[in-house]
This record gives structure tokens, sequence and C-alpha cells, in this order.
């Protein structure tokens, strides 16, 4: 798609001119198109101007995609626990906030679930908190996720080295590359490496690849039934039901169910994403942070798109004085306005996205940096770019309405 | 050849056009009255300042004037609604400005098209017409390039053409020979003189330049703001 972009982008100018040519073996062209063709010959006729409109459209399309992008993606990594384990429903404690705030359930939840009508499967999940110590004797805080062994439901899709499989061997964890990444690398962390979590061996049996979280604790999988070893003991080890609902049934209606029958918080993957997503925003320093950051990026963005076309109409003002003597009606003139400025901020936006999509390919490339360029976000853009080149043409077709072409003879 | 029987195809009455307000305000026409007729080519001089070019805007119809009347081949201006006023004036007048005022990026065939692609004429018929009136003014060889790429008094032609294409029964010229040498300025106002010679056309030509006074037939000077004096231009050798 981004190619697509760039591709247009570059062939429009020759396009157009070809085109031109059609138009001008065709007599039958009526005029309409062929102020048009004046409009368009104006844009671009002048490259240096030309470029330096699009330079200024480019940049604040970049800046805005961009820094949009890293805003979703952290929000996306405050969603990361959630999605990693890709499950449909989470079953937990009402008064929960967020997916890292484990409120633990009694034991007998994972059956009233299972007894809810629509429920397909419901497994238990441990979540908790932990210290690891390596044989350097370093300590790490880790993220233990005990996964029931009968399915290992909720276990990463891809995995990177070993066999996920072979978490139910004897003291046997699966980390996440995040995991040996903080806690000093392969060379330090790898396959067959024994550490102990809680004074209880832990032996590295597979490396998976997940979503960097928030956070960015890592990751120790193991069993439900082994993470019980692991953790001190505690009265209720049972943090959140996974379930699914039966195919046909809405997702919606039996989380509704698992509410009113079981009394318990149930959410779908999203709204419980979208919880989560809503409390760092909310609580943590990235909402008032980031989202400033990436309103200035915006205003700032916006401004000099629509400071930049303005400033193009105003240094043509006196060109369309003189189309305006000599007949040229308001309405034309307006038209020819509007293109230009579609055209121009319909090729920056084009070249923005390219730049800022190549920057987050680079830099976002192995899941380091946070970038999720949304279509969401790129349609968002899209409309306020278009409505800043509305505005600031809007803008110049006023200046020019009140215009006295009387200019032109001076 | 000009009697003041034949109809005038500019009549103005009582122009008055100040600029500015309160302390800086100055009147630069002050009570104009002036008659163009069909068929003839009218010189307007003056000294510099004097308000000529002022003039020739309210006669376009581009700048509002505070007092007085301005018909336009039987056509008050004022009594028009500006988008009228604006497509009377593409399609009854044309323009030959102290400055060229081109557009940069368009050739000068292009140039000389915009007054009849304006005019909604396909864009192959308007080239074809504009390179014929480039013709006529002698650049018949540049009709493809760019404004920058032409000397001034070729850019002026250009001009010239471009007021000349969409063959407007009104000419309005602000020192159309300013830019030119002699033999072209020559050139030129013949053209615009075979304009003003036909009977349902006339041409209004501001100058200071003394060697082209003998293609107009009548002469108005324009001195602190009113037409002191009109005078028929005697045309031995050349009718
Ligand atoms: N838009 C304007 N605002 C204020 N003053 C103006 C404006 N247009 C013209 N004037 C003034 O009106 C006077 C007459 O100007 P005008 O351009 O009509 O003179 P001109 O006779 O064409 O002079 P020249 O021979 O030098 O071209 C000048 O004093 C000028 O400063
Ligand atoms: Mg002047």
């Amino acid at each position: 798609m981004i190619g697509a972009y760039f591709f247009i982008t570059m062939i429009r100018y020759d396009c157009f001119s070809s085109i031109g040519l059609e138009f001008s073996t065709s007599s039958s062209r009526v005029g309409d198109h062929t102020v048009n063709y004046v409009a368009l010959k104006m844009l671009f006729g002048d490259r240096a101007k030309y470029l330096m409109l699009l330079c200024g459209l480019t940049f604040a399309v970049m800046l805005i995609v961009q820094q949009g992008s890293i805003f979703w993606g952290l929000m996306m990594w405050s969603q990361a626990s959630i999605t990693n384990l890709n499950v449909p429903i989470w079953v937990t404690d009402p008064g929960i906030a967020q997916v890292d705030e484990v409120k633990p359930l009694a034991d007998t939840a994972v059956d009233r679930v299972r007894s809810v009508d629509g429920v397909e499967w419901a497994v238990p999940l441990y979540k908790g908190l932990l210290r690891a110590r390596l044989a350097t004797g370093e300590y790490h805080q880790i993220t233990l996720t005990g996964l029931e062994s009968a399915t290992l439901i909720g276990r990463p899709a891809e995995v990177l080295e070993g066999r996920f499989e072979d978490i139910l061997q004897p003291d046997a964890v699966v980390l996440d590359q995040w995991a040996v990444e903080r806690m000093g690398g392969p060379t330090v962390v790898r396959v067959g490496t024994i550490f102990e979590l809680n004074d209880k061996l832990a032996r590295v049996v597979a490396i998976a690849k997940t979503q960097k979280s928030f956070t960015n604790i890592p990751v120790v999988y193991t069993t439900y039934e082994r993470a019980m070893r692991y953790v001190p003991h505690e009265r209720r080890i049972l943090s959140y039901v996974l379930a699914k609902h039966k195919d046909g049934v809405p997702v919606e209606d039996v989380v509704q169910r698992i509410r009113t029958q079981t009394g318990l918080g149930a959410f779908t993957q999203e709204d419980f994403g979208f919880k989560t997503y809503m409390w760092v925003l909310v609580n943590t320093g990235i909402g008032i942070n980031f989202g400033t950051t990436i309103l200035l990026g915006f205003i700032v963005g916006m401004a000099i798109a629509g400071q930049t076309f303005y400033l193009f109409t105003i240094e043509n003002l006196r060109q369309f004085g003189a189309l305006k003597a000599m007949g040229a009606s308001s309405f034309t003139l307006s038209r020819m306005i509007l293109l230009q400025a579609f055209t121009v901020g319909l090729t920056g936006y084009g070249i923005g996205i390219g730049f800022a999509t190549v920057f987050g390919f680079l830099t976002a490339r192995g899941g380091n940096l946070p970038f999720a360029e949304t279509w969401q976000l790129l349609l968002l853009v899209l409309v306020a770019l278009l409505a800043i080149c509305l505005v600031s043409a809007s803008v110049s077709i006023i200046k020019l309405a009140r215009l006295e072409p009387a200019i032109v003879f001076r | 050849m000009n009697d003041n029987s034949q109809p005038a195809a500019v009549r103005a009455r009582g122009i008055v056009k100040s600029f500015g307000s309160g302390d800086t305000q100055i009147t630069v026409l002050k009570g104009i009255d002036l008659d163009i007729y069909l068929g003839e080519l009218l010189l307007l001089v003056g000294e510099s300042g004097g308000g000529k070019t002022t003039l020739l805007s309210a006669i376009a119809g581009i700048l509002d004037i505070n007092e007085g009347n301005i018909d336009v081949l039987g056509v008050p201006l004022s009594a028009l609604p500006a988008n009228k006023r604006t497509r009377f004036r593409g399609q009854t007048m044309g323009f030959i400005y102290q400055q060229f005022n081109l557009l940069p990026a368009l050739t000068a065939a292009e140039n000389v098209a915009v007054p009849l692609l304006i005019q909604k004429v396909g864009r192959a018929e308007a080239l074809r017409r504009a390179r014929v009136m480039l013709n006529r003014v002698g650049l018949a060889d540049r009709t493809e390039f760019l404004p920058k790429n032409l000397s001034g008094g070729q850019q002026q032609r250009v001009a010239i053409a471009r007021a000349l294409v969409n063959e407007p029964r009104l000419l309005i010229c602000d020192e159309p020979t300013a830019a030119l040498d002699g033999p072209n300025g020559q050139k030129i106002m013949e053209l615009l003189r075979e304009v003003g010679r036909s009977p349902d056309r006339c041409v209004i030509v501001v100058t200071h330049d003394s060697r082209i006074f003998h293609f107009g037939d009548r002469m108005a000077n324009l001195t602190d703001g009113r037409i002191v004096n009109i005078e028929q231009i005697s045309q031995e050798g050349t009718a």
C-alpha cells in the first residue's frame, strides 16, 4: 500500500502531463477541465515552490503519523499481557482495574465458569510477580505465568528456540525473548540454563516470542500446577479464568451470562485490553506526557501545513487577480485553489506516510520500539489534513473574493 | 473620421475616486467625464501618478468608484452584480497591463489561451487560436517558451496577444509599448490601431511615448484628477 502511495506520487506529474496531451488532442473537452489544467500548472510549474510546499506538508504528516504510531504502539504494549495469551474471555474479580493488578479468585471459580451455558472451555491461569536468582547471583523480577498443563491454553504463538511442550518436563520453564534480553542476553540465559525461583529450580527449555509489554518485566512460563510450587504459600493462587464461548454464541452474551451467574468480573479480550489501556492512560504519566507531545505534534504539523499552503496562495494572489481581471469568476478561482490544495495535500499525505512507515519499519524492527501505524490513525490524519487544506484554501478564497483585481494594473 | 455622432462604447460621467480615509485620504479622480467611441483609438496621457491607471481600472469595472456612472457598451457597470460584471468583463474586454502579469508557469501559447479557457473554449482550440495570435505579434517561434525565457519586449507582446485573443470589443492598454523598442512598438501600435478601426471595437491606450501619438484618433489629457483637454489628432499620411 505504501509502495503504491510512492508510485502514485512519483508518477502524478508525468501522468498529468500525458493526460494533458490527450486533452489537447480531443477538442471536444470543455472549459471545466481546461481551467483545472491552468491551476495544476500553476501548482507544478514553479518546481522549487511546489517542492517547498510539498516538504512542509510531508513533514507535517510524517510528524503526526510517527508520533501517533509510537503512542499507539505504547498503548499496544500496555495490553501485551492480555494479547500475548490471546483468549476470548477473561474472568476475574469484578473490581479489577487492569490486567497486571491481580486479585486472586477461589479455586472453585474455574468450575463455576465451566458450568455457565455457552462456555466451551475454561482453564485456570496463574500470573504473579516473583524474583528469579541467576547462577551469577543476580536477582531479576519476573512475571510467572502458569498455564493449565492439559491444554497449555494461553501459550505464545511463536517459539524461537526449543519446544514449548517441553514445559511439561520436571522443573521446566519457558522464557520470552525479553526475559533473555533483560536477564543478560543469550550468553547468560539460553535453553538449558538453570536458575532459581523462590529457591526452587527452574530449567529453561524454550524461548518464546511475545509482544513486548509496557513494564518490560520478563515473562517466565510454567504450568499452573507447578506455579503453585513456586509461589510462597497463599490461600488463593488462581489469578484468572480463561474461557472461550461456544461457536455460534455471541461472546458478549456469554460474558454477560458469566457475570450474572457467577458474580465474577468477565470481559472479552478487547474490553479487558481497553480497560487496561485506559487505566494506563489515566493513571500513568503516559497519557498526559505523550498525549501533549502528540497533540503538539498534531497542532504544529497542521499549522505548518496550513501556513505553507496559505503562503503559496498569497504569493499567487497577483496571478489569481490577473485571472479575475480576465473574467474568471470567484467560483472558478475557488475551484482552482481547492484543486491545488487537495492535490498537494494528498501528495504530501502519501509521501509523509511513506516516510513515517519507513521510519517505523527501521526503528521498530524487532519490536524494541513501540510503533503501531493503524488505519484509524492514517484515516484521522487524512481527514485532519484535508480539513486543514480546506481551511487554508477557504482563507485564500475569501481573501481572493475581497481582492480588487485592480492590483494587476499596478 | 470620428465624429461624435457615433455610439459611445464607454460613457463615464462624474467619476470620483479616493483612496484611504481621514487625513491620509487622497482624491485621485475628481469628476471625470469621458466618452470613448466605437471605431476609435483613444490615447490617455498625463503626469505620472495622475490617475490614469486608476481610471482604466474603473472603466474595466475592477475598481469600485466613489461617485459617478460608467456605461460600457450600453451596460451600466454599477448595476451589474459582481459575478455578472466579471463575466461581462471576460466577454467584452481585453487588457494590456503596465506590468505584464503573465502566469510564470504557463508557456507563451498557454498564457495567451487563458482568456479563452476562462470562456470555456476547449483547450486544443484555445491553443490553436493563441498560436495564431502569437504569430500576429511576431512570436511564432516562441510559442512554447516560458515567460522567464522571453525578453521584456517579447513578454509584452505575449501579453498583447493575450489581450487580443478573444477579440474584445473594448481593449484597455496601460503603456503597452513601454518595454518595447521603436520598431516593435510601432508594430504593436499598428495592431492596436487596426483593432480600433474595426467599426464595433475601440481601444484606449495610456502612454507617455510621443513616438506613438500619431496612432491615436484622439488624445485625452488627465491632469490633477480631471480631463483637462481632449484633442483630435490629425491623421495625415495614415488614413
Ligand atoms: N490602491 C491604492 N491605494 C492608495 N493609493 C492609490 C492606490 N492606487 C493608486 N493610488 C494612488 O493614486 C494615484 C494615481 O495612481 P495611478 O496608478 O492611477 O497613476 P498613473 O497615472 O497611472 O501613474 P503612472 O503614469 O506612473 O503609471 C497615485 O498617487 C497613487 O499613489
Ligand atoms: Mg499607471
